[in-house]
């Protein structure tokens, strides 16, 4: 494979882990409605420990997707990573205090208290959600930094990553997210909590964050297809302003919108079963379908000769899957250890299987199950 | 390269990548170890049926899984800090570095996570044999994420595989198996994840000691003892033969560090090995205000030869050879490679300006002198050098790097002692009456950690004032950010963690003193 086919193969990966990374966040929209949904300490419980058999998928697939971008386009990496300190940092500090809240928030002695873990996983929810939805708005709006001769950047403004939160677009991008994962959360919950109480407030939840998810998300798409993109010469690299660049490459990449138009058909399907009947497996139309959206959304950042990571300050130091990425060596070798990728999820979902036979019920969480409970 | 060495953003940006990998540090042995602890206390209780052996395994799965939850809390925050503070680093070494962070978590960290998923909640919800194989596989997932991790530091100890581009300005890798099999890397491997189990098999066998104390629990801490004694017992004959195979290691590639772990000054042909010694304050050469002389020291004649060399008569450069040269060893002096690594850096600067001027034939003229075999091999060598702006510099804090190599050394082999006790006295049956030894079993728990950071401390101190062997200083490896900044995340990860680890540590306890019953859940 040449280097320009290896250097797509790698970004579909990255879109491919954000696209998992977005739908897993179910789990951190699920910890901001613990106490919305759950009236009594055992439905909080049960909703917890709904949660606590996927958060590690979630913090995993973070740090895979992290490993990753590292491996495949490490002047992204040194660029992002040490200019945009604050908003990584909010980021990184908002899942530190997850990790720990759910194995330790009903642990005797625990001198926190109960409360202080569910606020751990409330700010987790919230942060982690919002963060990560306002960082990946630069990858559409740009950020304020230089790449010398050397490849090595610096970032240009004071705030250092602060400031993407003072961009709308990118706020509208992360409370999409947001809501877009309590939307996940709620039918996750009507399809792996037996408790008919749970099941009816959850459906009342989702038409409540339907409604501002779709507000914000169709703000955020509708704007994008009219802005104008940052796209580059192929052959020289050069970068330059182009008008409805977004909207051109879904044009110019038809199997990508297909796949985009196919995502939100499946999102709102899965929303709108659940709403209408009392079905129990929109989870799995909404969640391929974010999937399906956000890669779309990726490739749509990255693909047809566009930069993924804009620069305001300087025009030509902006990233592109061309000018950012590793060699053609690293990234062969990485492409063989990306086969076992089939594999891997082959036995994830064998594991899941296994464990989610039955549903999470009242006597399974007070203790007479056999199991670890949170 | 980094212009601006701003020397008090890089001490605080050590400071701060110290302060969360000893955090994390302080979680992960006990994992490495403990999950293959389980897998076998858990394959006895399917092989035999003993319902005693699967409360034994629940017990010490819910330790495990307390010790996680906070290993992964602190763990998440290393991969990012990479381009968060050391952002130079992460584009200088991105094309070798990132593979090993990409292939641990396709490979290891989903293995680990799907199926602890499994051990915790799998109970009664899958087969035996299917949970066992689980249990096995969390065990293989935990020791494979230390693999590439470890696969990594090796290469930043040692860095092979690798040919620098000048068109990027970075290292790029030229050949995987150089990387993932460097010499360096598989012992230092091995040397951690079974110093790993010893560590575990201790904590298993000090919590064990306790009911004994207490005279509780005491069939279950039996036979907990029984078997983190053999697993303990086995390893630390591992960690000793793995511990030699790394300090030849160093000896041949990091010489600078191997002289500051014996205080060795002055270069020796056979030099003995100080078993003990207490390093005074006094200077013993003007020029080299770092070199101290020692109070005492128990020295072993030849030992350091033997143990580094294989032979009695090796010539081992001092701190000093390696400082002013030595033409009969064919050592260069360090000012010669601070000037071979200028001209280095200089010829890269030039190209790049000729390359960004235009001059097509000058940049084609300097690229070839650049990659020549004789420039990447008497200059491109010592490129790190070029950013060293006094030859002191390159001496590592020498009192660190010599107790904590002593610390390690000493511990290692007490354990081996500690543990051939634990098993002869566990099988005679007269453990339990020898009070004196249980609180030694408790005493010995926390010794266990020291020996543990001990060795971190030798090898990534030792290694000072480089971040990549003579490739990439520290200094020039740091991002660009303001002090405060740095200050600020320092103080709020040293009261995060501190608080998770009071948190932890109380946890810990109570589960502790609860005991086993039907498995702790």
């Amino acid at each position: 494979m040449s280097h320009l086919t290896l250097q797509h193969y790698w970004w579909a990966i990255i879109a491919l882990l954000a696209a998992l990374l977005v739908f897993l966040m179910f789990v951190q929209g699920g910890q901001t409605l613990i106490y919305r949904l759950g009236k009594t300490s055992n439905e909080r419980t049960m909703i917890v420990n709904a949660l606590g058999r996927k958060w590690e998928f979630t913090f995993t697939t973070l740090v895979t997707f992290g490993g990753a971008f590292f491996a495949s386009f490490p002047l992204f990496y040194s660029t992002s990573f040490g200019g945009a300190y604050w908003a990584w940092m909010a980021l990184l500090f908002a899942f530190i205090i997850q990790a720990v809240s759910y194995e330790f928030r009903s642990r005797p002695s625990n001198f926190l208290g109960k409360r202080t873990f569910d606020a751990f996983l409330f700010a987790n929810g919230l942060l982690a959600t919002v963060l990560l939805g306002v960082v990946v708005g630069t990858f559409f709006n740009g950020a304020n930094f230089s790449v010398s001769n050397m490849n090595l950047s610096r970032w240009e403004n004071p705030a250092h990553g602060l400031e993407a939160v003072l961009t709308f677009s990118n706020v509208a991008l992360g409370l999409a997210i947001f809501f877009l994962a309590r939307v996940l959360a709620l039918l996750y919950f009507m399809n792996s909590i037996d408790h008919e109480p749970i099941f009816r407030n959850a459906k009342k939840q989702l038409l409540y964050n339907t409604i501002p998810f779709l507000v914000f998300f169709l703000y955020f798409v509708i704007r994008l297809l009219f802005i104008k993109g940052f796209a580059y010469d192929p052959k020289t690299l050069e970068v330059s302003m182009e008008p409805y660049k977004y909207l051109h490459n879904f044009l110019q990449m038809p199997v990508v919108l297909i796949i985009f138009l196919v995502g939100v058909v499946g999102v709102l399907w899965g929303i709108i079963s659940s709403l209408l009947k009392d079905k129990t497996n929109g989870i799995w139309y909404a969640g391929i379908g974010t999937v399906l959206t956000v890669f779309a959304l990726m490739l749509v950042a990255g693909y047809n000769n566009t930069c993924y990571y804009p620069s305001n300050f300087d025009l030509q130091s902006s990233l592109n899957i061309v000018n950012s990425s590793s060699s053609k060596f690293t990234l062969t070798v990485m492409s063989y250890v990306s086969l076992m990728v089939p594999f891997v999820l082959a036995y994830i979902w064998y594991a899941w299987k296994a464990i989610n036979r039955e549903k999470i019920t009242e006597s399974e969480i007070s203790g007479e199950g056999e199991g670890h409970v949170y | 390269m980094n212009e601006l060495l701003d020397l008090s953003l890089v001490d605080w940006s050590r400071a701060q990548f110290a302060l969360t990998a000893m955090y994390h540090w302080l979680f992960v042995p006990l994992t490495l170890g403990i999950t293959f602890i389980l897998a076998i206390m858990e394959t006895i209780y399917v092989k035999t049926g003993n319902p005693e052996w699967k409360k034994i395994t629940k017990f010490w799965m819910k330790v495990f899984g307390i010790n996680f939850a906070i290993g992964v809390a602190t763990g998440i925050i290393l991969e990012f800090e990479f381009g968060t503070n050391w952002s130079n680093y992460s584009w200088f070494v991105g094309d070798i570095f990132g593979a090993p962070l990409a292939i641990e978590g396709i490979m290891a960290f989903f293995m680990e996570s799907t199926f602890i998923a499994v051990m915790f909640f799998g109970w009664g919800k899958v087969s035996k044999r299917f949970h066992l194989v689980s249990t096995w596989l969390t065990a293989l997932g935990a020791n494979l994420s230390a693999l590439w991790i470890l696969v990594a530091n090796g290469w930043m100890q040692f860095p092979v595989g690798m040919q620098f581009n000048p068109d990027t300005a970075r290292n790029e890798m030229v050949n995987f198996w150089d990387v993932f099999l460097s010499p360096v890397a598989t012992s230092k491997f091995l040397h951690t994840i079974f110093s790993g189990f010893e560590l575990a098999s201790i904590f298993v066998i000090g919590i064990s000691a306790w009911y004994l104390l207490k005279k509780r629990e005491v069939i279950f801490a039996r036979k907990s003892i029984l078997v983190a004694a053999v697993f303990g017992l086995i390893s630390s004959v591992f960690v000793i033969g793995f511990g030699h195979a790394s300090t030849q290691q160093v000896a041949y590639h990091q010489p600078m560090k191997l002289a500051a772990m014996e205080g060795l000054y002055e270069g020796q042909n056979g030099p003995g090995l100080i078993a003990m010694g207490v390093l005074s304050t006094k200077k013993t050469d003007p020029e080299y205000k770092q070199l101290k002389d020692f109070l005492f020291r128990v020295e072993i004649p030849k030992g350091l030869s033997v143990l580094a060399y294989l032979n009695t008569t090796q010539f081992m450069p001092g701190i000093k050879d390696l400082l002013d040269g030595n033409s009969e060893h064919n050592i260069l002096s360090a000012p010669e490679k601070i000037a071979r690594g200028k001209m280095a850096i200089q010829l890269l600067k030039d190209y790049k300006m000729a390359k960004d001027d235009g001059n097509a034939e000058e940049a084609s003229t300097l690229r070839a002198k650049f990659m020549s075999d004789d420039f990447q091999k008497n200059y491109f060598k010592y490129f790190g050098y070029g950013y060293i702006k006094n030859p002191t510099d390159l001496i590592p804090d020498i009192p660190m790097v010599f107790y904590s190599f002593r610390i390690m050394v000493m511990l290692g082999t007490y354990f081996v002692f500690f543990f051939i006790f634990t098993l002869l006295w566990l099988t005679r049956g007269t453990l339990e009456k020898k009070k004196w030894f249980l609180r030694l079993a408790l005493i010995t728990m926390p010794l266990a950690y020291l020996a543990s950071m001990s060795g971190w401390i030798l090898a990534e101190v030792g290694r000072q004032p480089w971040v990549i062997q003579d490739l990439l200083p520290t200094v020039a490896a740091v991002s660009q950010i303001g002090v405060s900044a740095v200050q600020v995340t320092f103080w709020l990860f040293a009261f995060v963690f501190t608080l998770l680890l009071i948190a932890e540590v109380k946890i810990m306890t109570k589960q502790i003193k609860i005991g086993p019953k039907d498995g702790g859940h």
